[in-house]
């Protein structure tokens, strides 16, 4: 646990949160959004909001890849899972997503579906050599990071002439989600959402480096700090935001020097572009269709494109009507802004998105955060 | 000399033999099966008597049952296997009544074609196990499932034991102000299995705390008869057992996250597996609550045992309507310690 638990000091916390108290401007406010869903979970997990000065707002972004996948793309899979015959390889996180028809890839799993729960794609591909006689698709889903990984095995599937293997890539990008966000009218001409500074993902920019962020910085006069995904990072990432914000400048620094370079990951970068093309346009659960902001199999793969091989139609379905996860996607509400946060929509029972994944920001406040709202009632 | 000659029976085959369906069909096979194995190892009166039912005399007072099934796969993990984890399971379910455990049944349900060897290891590991505890294995049943329709081996063992008297031991007696102590680490058996899982094949060396616990307590009720709670923190952790007490009794609960017991092997499996060791499983480890002025007494005698050498004082109750349990965070922020959500990990016991 050495080089994690020097990151969760209490102690270095106390002082952070000491020269973030000293350094706040009473006069202003300042409106942080953090990108990541692991952010969101580090700030309730630790109990940081308790540490920043009542002028500070952490505003939760839509980081969280199985937030932000849509209804529609789940019923694909389940389709694939229920109907086709396959082994559907997934990462645990997807599994109780709600889809159409009050189903989801567990509940299909139930109803007979051949669901395999995997922790990486490398697991995935182990299942298509173990059951030459199956057809396994893995259902890869992520950010930059989860990327490379499926690049990976289908280039290995490749190499190894492995036919029973294919992929159903929905992979999408973080800088179109931002810029999304920074574009959006509420932002933009509105500003019903305020929106002073960004704290940028962690694991995202060790594989595409600081470099992308550079834009928002310069265009949007927004500053940026990407920091790591422990306690202390954040902490830190927040005093540097608010030192930026005082002094008036729009920079992107690096908290996760450890991690991160401005070039990022080259090799990885490079598969990426060996195996993906840009989607004209995708669908996100809260973001709606956002241009070229997500990743397919090039033709030249063909062979191991799920899409492809199985003619996979996506159809959009609408969320419930009364389910704000699109709003709290945006930062336009809380988790607790939501009817149905608590009543109808639990962990146990998710009725939107952000409920699903320990890294979505109602789960988050609800996990760890729920007890402030119950004072005094 | 002994003229009369042995029967001609031909002894099980417990090196290359495979369970089958005759083994449960009621039959000879069946006879045989329990007579070469389930006697031999588990031995004692009651068994010898061959009656499909055991006759023991009762003591007046109060008596407490409990009841429990094992799915662990794999069937044999770092620190013990299911035969062992069968009897420590219900033991301890009857010791958290502060009961000391008397007598077990056990019941089999064995897939076709699962090897004997294997099977004779389990038995002889439950017997072990049941010899340790003092607690005699007095009726069961095995029965055969076709392959595929089963895995291996199910096992399910009931327990029955006596409560010493004056001892009122509940859930639903914990009360503003008491102590809450745990006997150890937490999330070893978790961690356990799920690095022996072939999915996730991470080499550790945690080994499994399966153990039975009722000596543990039978010194803590001597010391201190009026403990409020105990509970063994099995599936779902201590997060998990705590909220049920927390629910049971009506009340609050804030642990300090600074005072837990967590291997430092285990928090960094965890940290990798995205687990959180509290709510990993435990199989030898006890949760108890009482009055804030016997917990320096009750560390004191827990310390003192083998099973509760790293005790420690995790936290304290305090009224609240809403029942939560909470947590005061390394970092000096406060956050709640929730129920369970899903499963985190299938089939750990």
């Amino acid at each position: 646990m050495k080089y994690i638990n020097e990151f969760r000091d209490g102690k270095t916390a106390r002082h952070i949160a000491a020269a973030i108290a000293a350094e706040t401007r009473a006069d202003r406010r300042y409106h942080i959004m953090e990108f990541c869903g692991g952010h969101t979970h580090a700030i309730s997990r630790y109990g940081l909001s308790d540490l920043l000065p009542e002028n500070i707002r952490l505003i939760h972004g839509p980081g969280c890849p199985v937030c932000v996948l849509p209804i529609g793309r789940i019923d694909n899979a389940i389709d694939l899972a229920l109907n086709r015959g396959v082994i559907l390889a997934t990462y645990g996180d997807c599994l109780r997503v709600p889809a159409s028809g009050g189903l989801s890839l567990l509940k299909a799993k139930a109803r007979g579906a051949d669901v395999r729960m995997v922790y990486s794609s490398a697991d995935a591909l182990k299942l298509a050599q173990d059951n030459p006689d199956r057809e396994v698709v893995f259902f890869a889903i992520g950010f930059e990071t989860t990327t490379p990984p499926t690049a990976v095995a289908l280039l290995q599937a490749e190499k190894l002439g492995l036919k029973n293997f294919s992929v159903f890539c929905n992979h999408v990008l973080t800088p179109s989600a931002i810029a999304n966000i920074l574009e959006s009218p509420e932002v933009r001409l509105h500003g019903t959402v305020p929106l002073d500074a960004f704290i940028g993902p962690a694991h995202v920019s060790t594989v595409i480096g600081s470099q992308p962020y550079e834009h928002f910085a310069e265009e949007y006069e927004k500053p940026v700090v990407i920091a790591g995904f422990e306690p202390l990072d954040v902490m830190q990432a927040i005093l540097m935001l608010v030192r930026q914000l005082n002094e008036g400048r729009a920079e992107v620094e690096n908290e996760f020097s450890r991690a991160v370079t401005r070039e990022g990951n080259v090799k990885a970068q490079n598969l990426v572009a060996e195996v993906f093309e840009l989607r004209k346009s995708f669908e996100w659960r809260g973001l709606n269709e956002v241009p070229y902001s997500a990743l397919r199999i090039k033709a030249k793969y063909a062979a191991w494109d799920a899409e492809r091989r199985y003619g996979i139609e996506y159809k959009s379905v609408a969320d419930n009507r009364a389910c704000e996860c699109g709003a709290i996607l945006r930062g336009l509400k809380r988790p607790q802004d939501c009817k149905l946060f608590g009543t109808v929509c639990t962990p146990e029972n998710p009725m939107g998105s952000c409920m699903v994944s320990s890294e979505g920001a109602c789960a988050a406040h609800y996990t760890y955060g729920r007890y402030k709202d119950a004072v005094g009632t | 000399m002994n003229t009369v000659r042995k029967g001609y029976i031909r002894p099980v085959d417990f090196k290359h033999g495979r369970v089958d369906m005759t083994h449960g069909s009621g039959g000879r096979a069946m006879a045989q099966l329990i007579e070469e194995l389930f006697l031999a190892a588990f031995d004692n009166d009651w068994l010898r008597a061959a009656n499909d039912q055991a006759c023991f005399a009762v003591q007046g007072g109060r008596m407490v049952m409990a009841t429990d099934s094992h799915v662990v796969s794999p069937l044999f993990f770092p620190g013990g296997d299911i035969g062992c984890l069968s009897v420590h399971g219900t033991v301890n379910d009857v010791a958290m009544s502060g009961a000391k455990p008397l007598y077990l049944s056990a019941s089999f349900i064995l897939e076709e074609g699962f090897p004997l060897a294997d099977l004779k290891r389990i038995v002889e590991s439950m017997a072990h196990a049941a010899r340790e505890a003092g607690v005699a294995i007095v009726t069961g049943d095995t029965k055969v499932v076709e392959q595929g329709k089963g895995d291996g081996v199910f096992i399910t063992t009931t327990g029955i034991g006596v409560v010493p008297a004056g001892v009122n031991i509940s859930g639903d007696r914990a009360r503003p102000g008491d102590a809450i102590l745990v006997s150890g680490t937490l999330g070893d058996h978790g961690v356990a299995i799920m690095a022996q899982r072939e999915s996730l094949g991470f080499e550790t060396t945690i080994q499994s705390d399966t153990a039975a616990l009722h000596d543990l307590v039978a010194r803590m009720v001597e010391a201190v008869p009026g403990i409020h709670a105990l509970r063994d923190p099995t599936r779902g952790g201590l997060a998990t057992t705590l909220n049920e007490i927390a629910r049971q009794s009506g009340v609050g609960m804030m642990l300090r996250e600074e005072a837990l017991p967590v291997r430092q092997e285990v928090e960094a499996a965890c940290e990798f597996l995205g687990l959180d060791p509290l709510y990993v499983a435990n199989e030898g480890k006890l949760i108890c609550i009482c009055a804030q002025d016997d917990a320096e007494k009750l560390l004191e005698v827990m310390r003192a045992h083998l099973l509760g050498r790293e005790a420690a004082h995790i936290g304290s109750v305090h009224e609240d309507p809403h029942h939560f349990v909470q947590m005061e965070t390394g970092f000096g922020g406060k956050r709640i310690v929730d129920w369970l959500t899903g499963e985190q990990l299938p089939r750990i016991c």
